[in-house]
């Protein structure tokens, strides 16, 4: 309880700050749709409304400040405009709708979580084969480092479109750029992991006549359990962003594609709830990695 | 199939070298550290050109690294044109902005128990979130130019350095803080003479982390709407029209900005933390 309190009134305190700053947002729209529809509002001129600041314009017309809450298309939505969305894009549509955001959520999460899957896999075998092999070590390392410092998700529309003109399309060429993304923090946090043992232990099993493998298995890779997990939650965080930008070249749908639909029709809610969801998401997937970090660690007595 | 069996007996015989440099006495000297990974990439970069040629690979679907590299020679009035958008107006501009945000909310933080106890939290929570998904909304709010990226980049590049400057400043032990005290220092002096300067290695992790951060906000936003240049915008447009080499060009140009940034804030740190165990050789 005592953790709770200060985060919530974090949290209270940024929506209060919302709901503040949407009247001063929609203001503009808001004035001119009501002079159409007949109100009175000043100034009257569309000219000095335009060059009229937007707290100014709020002050003079407070009658329109209800009505900014509950515009079609705001600037900014209020928070329970984007909660009703997500409410009826999330339970109240069937799942199998193309407005149903539980369907485009899917569609990001099974990118994610393949691409996480190869990416992660592929991250732990290079790993170890940094660790055993001097020369893969010396040569291929110092490029994972220098990778991470690159913005690789500018491939993402290449990967997508030349992947599409081979013929694979769908849910692949996401999970490449997701997996892509998932690669490296794991490679660089594995081999740290691996590394982590330190002389004294290596030596002891020296004396035990340990060979690599049996170092490996009972050593190195129970010690870098701590580190896997960290990279983890990293990599599949890195690994929905790419899930995201990769289906922005893309028409099949998924989160990504519904922000940038979005923004070409002006459906600022539609964007937002796509927005709470990927966060929503992408949360639940670091949750669930920490629950499995703390219960592999508990298991083995680390935590 | 002659440029297959050469790409096969080149990747061999690199290999062979590299194996043997690694092995080797001088194994550990500055050189020989430097000189593999290089080999490591000229060797990759040979086996591209060759399996490209060899394969006869379309262009619209992987160039050989001559072509980009005559693309990126041939064009660089255009790349560096895309580069003062990006990089200079929107990504520079927004990285010095968010991570100047952020370093004073994490003051403020730190000196106020309630705001740490609920601010940290949330902003942990929000470091992990794919924040490149605000990019349409700031679009739609600052326009198509330059700022509305620079807004993006400001929203990304703030929670990773505002968690770590926070981490930083309450790295201090109680000892250094007692010491503080009986010199009589105030909130502002222990602040500028001890804990800032303690804190510093996390700062610049986060200086470091958020250099990737800009660039990758900066490049993203420019899918959702740019005007007709930057290098979000141009590798869009040719990947639309299949010019494949000057998304390649793109991409170089992206790496060498991405790894020479990172590379000049991690040099500024070697200078300011000294100090540091990390940076003692």
């Amino acid at each position: 309880m005592h953790k709770l309190a200060p985060i919530l009134m974090v949290i209270a305190a940024l929506l209060a700050l919302w709901y503040a700053a949407v009247p001063v947002m929609n203001i503009k729209e808001t004035v001119t749709q009501l002079e159409r529809g007949g109100a009175q509002v000043t100034p009257p001129s569309a000219q000095e409304r335009r060059d009229a600041g937007h707290l100014s314009l709020v002050a003079k017309n407070s009658f329109a400040i209800p009505a900014t809450f509950a515009q079609e298309r705001p600037r900014l939505p209020a928070p329970h405009q984007v909660a009703a969305e997500l409410w009826d894009s999330v339970v109240a549509k069937k799942i199998t709708s193309k407005r149903s955001l539980v369907y485009h959520g899917w569609i990001t999460l099974s990118a994610t979580l393949m691409g996480f899957a190869i990416g992660a896999g592929l991250g732990i075998l290079l790993a170890v084969g940094i660790v055993h092999s001097k020369v893969m070590d010396k040569s291929v390392m110092p490029w994972a480092i220098v990778s991470q410092t690159i913005p690789i998700i500018a491939l993402a529309p290449m990967i997508v479109v030349v992947l599409y003109s081979v013929g694979l399309q769908g849910l692949f060429p996401k999970a490449v750029i997701s997996a892509y993304l998932s690669f490296f923090p794991v490679v660089v946090g594995m081999v740290k992991g691996l590394r982590s043992p330190d002389r004294a232990q290596l030596d002891l099993l020296k004396t035990y006549n340990a060979s690599a493998s049996q170092g490996f298995w009972k050593l190195r890779l129970p010690a870098s359990m701590p580190y896997l997990f960290a990279s983890l939650k990293i990599a599949i965080a890195a690994a929905m962003v790419g899930a995201i930008v990769g289906e922005l070249p893309v028409q099949g749908g998924g989160l990504g594609n519904r922000m940038l639909t979005g923004s070409y029709y002006g459906q600022t809610i539609q964007i937002w709830s796509a927005l709470f969801a990927a966060a929503i998401l992408a949360a639940s997937l670091v949750a669930l990695i920490s629950a499995l970090q703390r219960g592999t660690l508990k298991r083995m007595g680390l935590a | 199939m002659i440029h297959l069996v050469a790409a096969l007996a080149i990747w061999l015989a690199l290999w062979a070298l590299n194996t043997k440099l690694a092995n080797g006495p001088k194994a550990e000297s500055r050189a020989v550290s430097l000189a593999i990974p290089l080999i490591f990439g000229a060797t990759l970069l040979i086996i591209w050109e060759l399996i490209v040629r060899g394969l006869n690979v379309p262009l619209v679907i992987l160039p050989p690294p001559s072509v980009i590299a005559q693309t990126f020679a041939n064009e660089t009035a255009i790349l560096w044109a895309d580069f003062v958008q990006t990089f200079i107006k929107g990504a520079l501009t927004g990285y010095a902005l968010g991570c100047a945000a952020a370093f004073l909310t994490a003051i403020l933080v730190d000196r106020y128990a309630l705001l740490k106890a609920g601010l940290l939290p949330v902003g942990n929570f929000m470091a992990a979130l794919p924040i490149v998904g605000t990019a349409p909304i700031l679009v739609m709010w600052f326009g198509f130019d330059w700022h509305s990226k620079a807004a993006v980049v400001v929203v990304m590049v703030f929670f990773p350095m505002l968690i770590n400057t926070v981490a930083g400043l309450s790295e201090t032990t109680a000892m250094q803080r007692d010491l503080m005290r009986t010199y009589g220092a105030s909130y502002g002096q222990t602040l500028a003479k001890l804990r800032l300067p303690v804190a510093m290695p996390f700062i610049f992790n986060g200086l470091k982390i958020s250099t990737t951060l800009a660039l990758v906000g900066a490049i993203v936003a420019e899918f959702f709407g740019s005007p007709t240049l930057g290098m979000g915008f141009r590798i869009s447009t040719s990947v639309g029209q299949l010019a494949l080499d000057m998304v390649w060009a793109e991409i170089v140009v992206a790496a060498l900005a991405g790894s020479a940034f990172y590379g000049i804030i991690a040099a500024i740190e070697k200078g300011v933390t000294f100090w540091h165990p990390s940076q003692r050789t």
